[in-house]
């Protein structure tokens, strides 16, 4: 910390430990309420309220799925139309080459595989990981944001931030601890 | 929960009180990253490895050999290798149904659980997994019948066969049950990556953690694909035992042409599976000391599932019978009678024994709340169930249709290693999970505690 104050410019942000999931929504709710726009909660398990509280709200995995398992669909079955019809058509006892209800399988897995993939990927990439270095590493609490506290950020780059008045206001919302972020 | 009247009739906790998110994490993450070892692990490691080392032997020589040293000839062309495939996918069925189902169920009781058992589908699948890879005794020429690529033969599988949806099914299962165990893994990767003190171990977690940071905006997305997947993956455990129960119904051998195969299938591979997650946790938690988190509890509601599905299982048996007396089909009706009374009978009869039997012990709470008990059942339902995919395998294609081409089967030496090396290669794989990961989902467990509650959403 001693670092931060002595290079005033440039801090990433300012960020605000609690002791509790209560404490944590009720900062993020007052600070939302405040204006502030570009924070982020951490916390050590999925708190509903607290990605409420900093109005996070992104469906698209729905989307991304859903595309997944018709790209999955429509090739699975392309492929075998293809291989059976065109490719490589074999007479098996007589039954239609184009014997669709025998296809259903394979497509029906490949549709899964596709979204499930395309799921992962997606809540991967949206989520901008892998990520392997992030300023918020640098505050030597934050450590126990795997374990057992729970932290709100508010970064330098919210045009509403100021270091001392977003300090004081942090101050007034019950944090435990205020540490400066370095970039 | 101030009620008065509510805390009578209150369940028993699904964590001992006491505990905090911080002795949870603890507790769950001491056991990869203490280093103390128990010496049973080195022992139970020690003997999967050398039975894994003999599984490598057994292959080596049907690779050398081909499937000549197997007991495998006319008329039964099938033998260990599909009984034991089946045996050990159905085994991996439970994890599925606990990790996924029981999630879009809500019941809280899978939290404990759930990471073990999706360990186990994953490894029980990479056993099942072994023997149609090996099963042709050339696995280098399998590739271009088995996957669709373009081959310099210009030949492509046949998707009209139930042997290429298993292909399908079981490779789309083994990567969506990797998937989900995984993105579970990864905020309990963070937490080892946080805790740990090694150099070595801190780069090994936190690579594998992907840089995760418990942010609130990573967590609704995290939330997000959790529920989808989960979604997914209960359509996708249903059809694997059904596609693996096609490659039988779709034939027409009697014994393996009936309607009841898929629902009988998957009943039976939760069935299976169950038992063999209390035969892995009763020990386990006995080792390690999480009886705190595998409570009394969560070991009573598995014997209360394998109950169930044992009744469902024994619905099957009963069917089969009926099915075989009521179509007045000579050769359905002589199957069922030779199952019964014929050379294999005493394998059918324990196999009753075995699978309907002794899961009625489960009816008394006495059994089902004592650990021996429970691990006693469990066994003997394992067996049962490998005797079960011996049964339907072997009796139904041992004597068909015509008398002159009946016979007997006889499983090799070979066929043994083989069997018994998947069960080191499952022990082995499973004991170095429990060494190197948190065997228990610690982020999901930290909900548990009680100052994980939030006020707004207490008396839900």
């Amino acid at each position: 910390m001693a670092r931060a104050t002595v290079q005033p410019a440039g801090i990433y942000g300012l960020m605000a430990e609690f002791d509790n999931p209560n404490e944590l929504v009720s900062a993020a709710k007052s600070t939302y309420a405040a204006g502030y726009r570009k924070i982020d909660t951490f916390s050590p398990y999925p708190i509903e309220e607290a990605w409420e509280a900093i109005g996070q709200k992104d469906r698209r995995l729905s989307l991304i799925v859903l595309a997944g398992g018709l790209v999955g669909l429509l090739s699975g079955l392309a492929l075998q139309e293809w291989v059976h019809n065109l490719a490589y058509p074999l007479n098996i006892g007589g039954k239609p080459l184009n014997s669709w209800p025998m296809f259903i399988p394979v497509t029906f897995e490949l549709t899964i595989l596709f979204a499930a993939l395309a799921g992962v990927i997606g809540m991967i990439l949206l989520n901008g990981l892998p990520m392997p270095y992030h300023p918020v590493f640098n505050v030597a609490r934050f450590e126990h944001a795997s374990r057992d506290k729970f932290f709100l950020l508010v970064e330098a780059a919210d045009p509403k931030f100021d270091r001392q008045q977003t300090r004081d206001f942090l101050n007034g919302l019950n944090a435990s601890e205020i540490n400066e972020v370095e970039p | 929960m101030l009620n008065p009247k509510a805390a009578t009739y209150a369940r028993p906790p699904l964590i001992e009180p006491g505990h905090t998110m911080g002795s949870i994490t603890d507790k769950i993450s001491g056991v990869v990253l203490s280093g103390r070892t128990p010496l049973t692990w080195f022992l139970v490691v020690s003997i999967g490895f050398m039975l894994m080392g003999m599984l490598g032997m057994a292959v080596m020589w049907l690779l050398i050999k081909g499937t000549g040293i197997w007991g495998i000839n006319q008329p039964i062309g099938w033998g260990f290798a599909i009984i034991n495939f089946v045996w050990w996918i159905g085994i991996g069925h439970a994890g599925t149904l606990i990790s996924a189902i029981l999630l879009l169920l809500k019941q809280g009781w899978r939290t404990s659980i759930n990471r073990f058992a999706e360990g186990m589908t994953i490894f029980a699948v990479m056993c099942a997994g072994l023997f149609p890879l090996i099963h042709t005794g050339r696995p280098w020429l399998a590739a271009y019948w088995l996957f669709p690529y373009p081959n310099s033969m210009g030949v492509w599988p046949q998707f009209r066969s139930p042997l290429i949806w298993d292909v399908f099914a079981v490779s789309t299962y083994f990567t969506v049950s990797l998937l989900f165990w995984y993105v579970g893994l990864i905020p309990d990767l963070a937490t080892l990556r946080d805790k740990a003190k090694h150099p070595a171990a801190k780069l090994a977690y936190g690579a594998l953690a992907l840089g995760w940071r418990g942010s609130a905006r990573h967590w609704q997305r995290y939330e997000h694909v959790y529920l989808l997947l989960a979604g997914l993956s209960t359509p996708l455990v249903l059809s694997v035992h059904t596609v693996v129960s096609f490659d039988f119904a779709i034939s027409i051998i009697p014994g393996w042409h009936a309607t009841i195969f898929p629902p009988y299938f998957v009943a039976g591979a939760i069935y299976a599976g169950f038992a063999m997650v209390l035969t892995l946790a009763i020990p386990i938690r006995k080792m390690y000391g999480l009886e705190d988190f595998i409570t009394m509890r969560h070991l009573e509601n598995m014997g209360k599932v394998t109950l169930v599905t044992g009744m469902i299982v024994g619905y099957g048996y009963i069917s089969e019978a009926f099915f075989g007396w009521y179509s007045a089909n000579q050769y359905e009706g002589f199957m069922i009678w030779n199952r019964m009374t014929g050379p294999y009978a005493p394998y059918y009869w324990t196999l009753i024994f075995c699978n309907i039997i002794t899961p009625q012990s489960l009816w008394f709470k006495r059994v089902r709340t004592s650990t021996l008990g429970l691990f006693a059942v469990a066994m003997v339902v394992n067996v049962g169930m490998w005797l079960e995919r011996f049964v339907i395998v072997i009796t139904s294609l041992h004597r068909d249709f015509l008398p002159s081409s009946w016979g007997m089967y006889y499983p090799t030496i070979w066929d043994w290693m083989t069997f018994i090396g998947t069960i080191g290669m499952f022990v082995t794989l499973f004991f170095l999970f429990i060494r190197f990961l948190p065997m228990i989902s610690i982020f999901e467990m930290r909900t548990m505690a009680p100052e994980a509650k939030l006020r707004e959403t207490e008396g839900h």
